[in-house]
């Protein structure tokens, strides 16, 4: 019976740990496509990117600084993933992204596009082989719950991060002036514009915070596993499914959505196998949006296109 | 007599003219070109028909899927089935004796008939897209949400079929070949007769296409890309016209699989997957979306230039067709068809304004 429990316990917490990637990499998507309607196909890229910062900061630490230092690398590499992200995404805003608003899914075509050239350049910067990141030495280990049950302190370092960076969002969008600029454009663009909101500031800040948010995603899953040119591809449409099912425009739409779509997985993963639990998740999806093609939740508005 | 051929003339060259010129072109390109190229170039063709499908529905009807990879590798599935058993001579295929299967999985057997074969690769995509299709387009699921959803469907179709590894092969997917119809298919007159076969049923594509976009149920579709709302408070029902455009696009899609299988003597998951998806829609919006020619252009030239280019310089490719992407979907949608239809549109500008200045000189 304690052995069932046991199980069930871990796959629990596998749920979870999968779920809080997710949300971290959802919420930039998020609050991006809630914003400004553009479904950014190179999110999973900027994730790349983050993980890549966190790679380079580790070989710098390795090379340069001393030895007994090593463990704060992985401190440092969380900001500086942020501010590399946030800098390329912006970027990416001001040359290409604000050329596409107004038609989403040509945005979704151009960059994907992106996505192709971002790939190619880690390929060719770092190679083609999947690197390794060293784990600070703090995160090895677990904390042990039963006899033979351990949680790894990685996937809860993860988890803490995640709900840090939630609460720094949340932060952000309802106690701060520029989140209150964010939500007036996201309600109602042309009205926010009336009143003097300089749209064009907001939309490429809250593109440049929700890549920045990517690459902490990237950093956090440099924990997990080796990393390589195609890192993101593997996590983009599960993200994409997140923001579907959430609906847009809410944190707690992409928490929900995330916590949905990670625990259904690692569940029907573990009653039958790993491709039909895809395939169940998937048709649970669909007939959610059945019930509400909206996503969980939405910004309520009377208008008839969204 | 002379009435005719002056309505040929008009119909041929005037009218049509590029696109009686693509097709000239693909019927004498065995004279010029190699086996192997000929080869190459029949895979491009089944592509042309594929990115057929893609521009019925995202180039005139304005939905974007990113799944019809789905039904292009279906497609190629059902046919790959039926030359898998023949090859087998009517036994268990390799592949599922080596994944311990014991007899051979039921929905197996009635593949051993071509004429079931081919009709399943058609049938197949036709009825899931339609399944897919009413699930979405009847709650008012549009726009991104629908490409997400393709493209999720897309995924788990991949999943499925690397984990189903006795029944479909696994990543490796079906292969080895031997024969068609009891032709050998490493014979270069079959591989001939396959590239004939392309181009005809990519000319009896384009015609059915041409068809549908030329009618009334054509415009109903252009309606729906450009105001959809607009449409349903006509007295339309957006939804059975979009069913019924995802259903042929799959359709079409599935026929290309069937086409491209023979030609190519592989089908794997990997086809059915995002990426490959996203590059059927590269091939019509750098073509030219929303006309049926410069989806056939787009299909054969991106191709064509993908193989020399990755031949020599493989990394070099990945730049140039994600540059090349991104400037035509920022400053070109309307593709190489756009291009030149601007250019035509100058020049016949500048010709006219040239005539109106020599009428006010005299």
């Amino acid at each position: 019976m304690i052995g069932n429990m046991e199980t069930y316990v871990l796959q629990i917490f596998n749920g979870i740990s999968v779920s809080s990637i997710l949300m971290l990499a959802a919420l930039g998507l998020a609050i991006i496509f809630g914003l400004m309607k553009i479904i950014n196909m190179a999110h999973g890229e900027l994730i790349m990117i983050g993980a890549y910062v966190t790679f380079v900061t580790q070989n710098i630490f390795l090379s340069y600084v001393d030895k007994n230092l090593f463990d704060i690398y992985f401190l440092l590499a969380l900001p500086a993933a942020f501010i590399v992200t946030a800098f390329i995404g912006y970027l990416l805003e001001i040359t290409i992204v604000r050329h596409l608003y107004g038609r989403p899914l040509d945005s979704l075509l151009a960059t994907w596009g992106v996505s192709l050239v971002l790939q190619q350049l880690a390929r060719s910067i770092f190679g083609a082989p999947n690197v390794d990141v060293r784990s600070p030495q703090w995160l090895n280990g677990g904390m042990i719950i039963f006899s033979n049950l351990q949680l790894p302190y990685k996937r809860l370092f993860i988890m803490l991060l995640v709900v840090l960076c939630i609460g720094g969002v949340y932060y952000f969008l309802y106690k701060t002036t520029g989140g209150r600029r964010i939500r007036a454009v996201m309600q109602n663009r042309t009205m926010a514009q009336s009143l003097g909101i300089n749209t064009r500031k907001v939309d490429a800040m809250t593109f440049a915070i929700g890549s920045g948010l990517a690459g902490i995603a990237g950093c956090a899953l440099t924990l997990l596993g080796s990393i390589g040119p195609t890192l993101g591809t593997n996590y983009i449409i599960d993200t994409f499914m997140v923001v579907v099912l959430g609906g847009v425009g809410t944190i707690i739409g992409t928490v929900v959505g995330a916590g949905i779509i990670g625990l259904g997985n690692t569940i029907f993963e573990f009653f039958t196998d790993a491709s039909l639990g895809k395939v169940l998740v998937f048709t649970v999806v669909i007939l959610f949006l059945q019930w509400r093609p909206q996503g969980f939740f939405t910004i309520k508005s009377r208008s008839l296109d969204e | 007599m002379l009435e005719i051929s002056a309505k040929i003339k008009e119909y041929f060259l005037k009218r049509n003219m590029v696109i009686s010129i693509i097709f000239v072109l693909l019927c004498l390109a065995p004279l010029f070109l190699s086996d192997f190229r000929i080869n190459l170039l029949g895979k491009f063709v089944a592509f042309a028909i594929l990115a057929l499908g893609i521009d019925l529905i995202w180039g005139y009807t304005g939905i974007l899927s990113l799944g019809h990879g789905v039904f292009f590798g279906l497609g190629a599935y059902c046919m790959a089935m039926y030359l898998k058993l023949e090859s087998s001579a009517g036994k268990m295929p390799d592949f599922m004796s080596w994944s311990g299967l014991e007899t051979m999985p039921w929905f197996w057997k009635p593949f051993a008939s071509a004429p079931f074969a081919i009709t399943m690769a058609i049938l197949i995509p036709v009825l899931l897209a339609m399944i897919v299709g009413c699930l979405t387009f009847r709650n008012r699921i549009r726009g991104v949400y629908f490409t997400i959803l393709t493209q999720a469907l897309s995924i788990i179709f991949v999943v499925l079929f690397i984990g189903q590894q006795a029944y479909t092969g696994g990543t490796n997917g079906i292969t080895n070949f031997k024969t068609i119809f009891g032709f050998s298919l490493s014979d270069p007159a079959t591989k001939l007769v396959l590239y004939y076969t392309a181009v005809v049923l990519l000319l009896a594509a384009y015609v059915f296409c041409k068809m549908i976009i030329d009618r009334r149920i054509g415009r109903v579709l252009v309606a729906i890309r450009d105001g959809e709302n607009r449409i349903r408070f006509s007295g339309y029902n957006p939804t059975a016209y979009k069913v019924f455009v995802y259903a042929i696009s799959a359709g079409l899609a599935g026929l290309a699989g069937a086409v491209y299988v023979p030609q190519v003597g592989i089908i794997s998951p990997a086809e059915m997957g995002v990426v490959p998806s996203i590059e059927i829609v590269s091939w019509v919006a750098i073509g030219g979306r929303g006309t049926l020619t410069g989806a056939i252009i787009g299909a054969v030239l991106v191709n064509s230039l993908k193989s020399v280019v990755s031949e020599s310089f493989p990394d070099i490719w990945s730049y140039f067709i994600g540059i090349t992407f991104i400037v035509i979907v920022i400053c070109m949608p309307s593709g190489l068809v756009g291009v030149y239809r601007q250019i035509k549109e100058v020049w016949r500008s500048s010709l006219l304004l040239k005539q109106r200045e020599a009428a006010v000189k005299h």
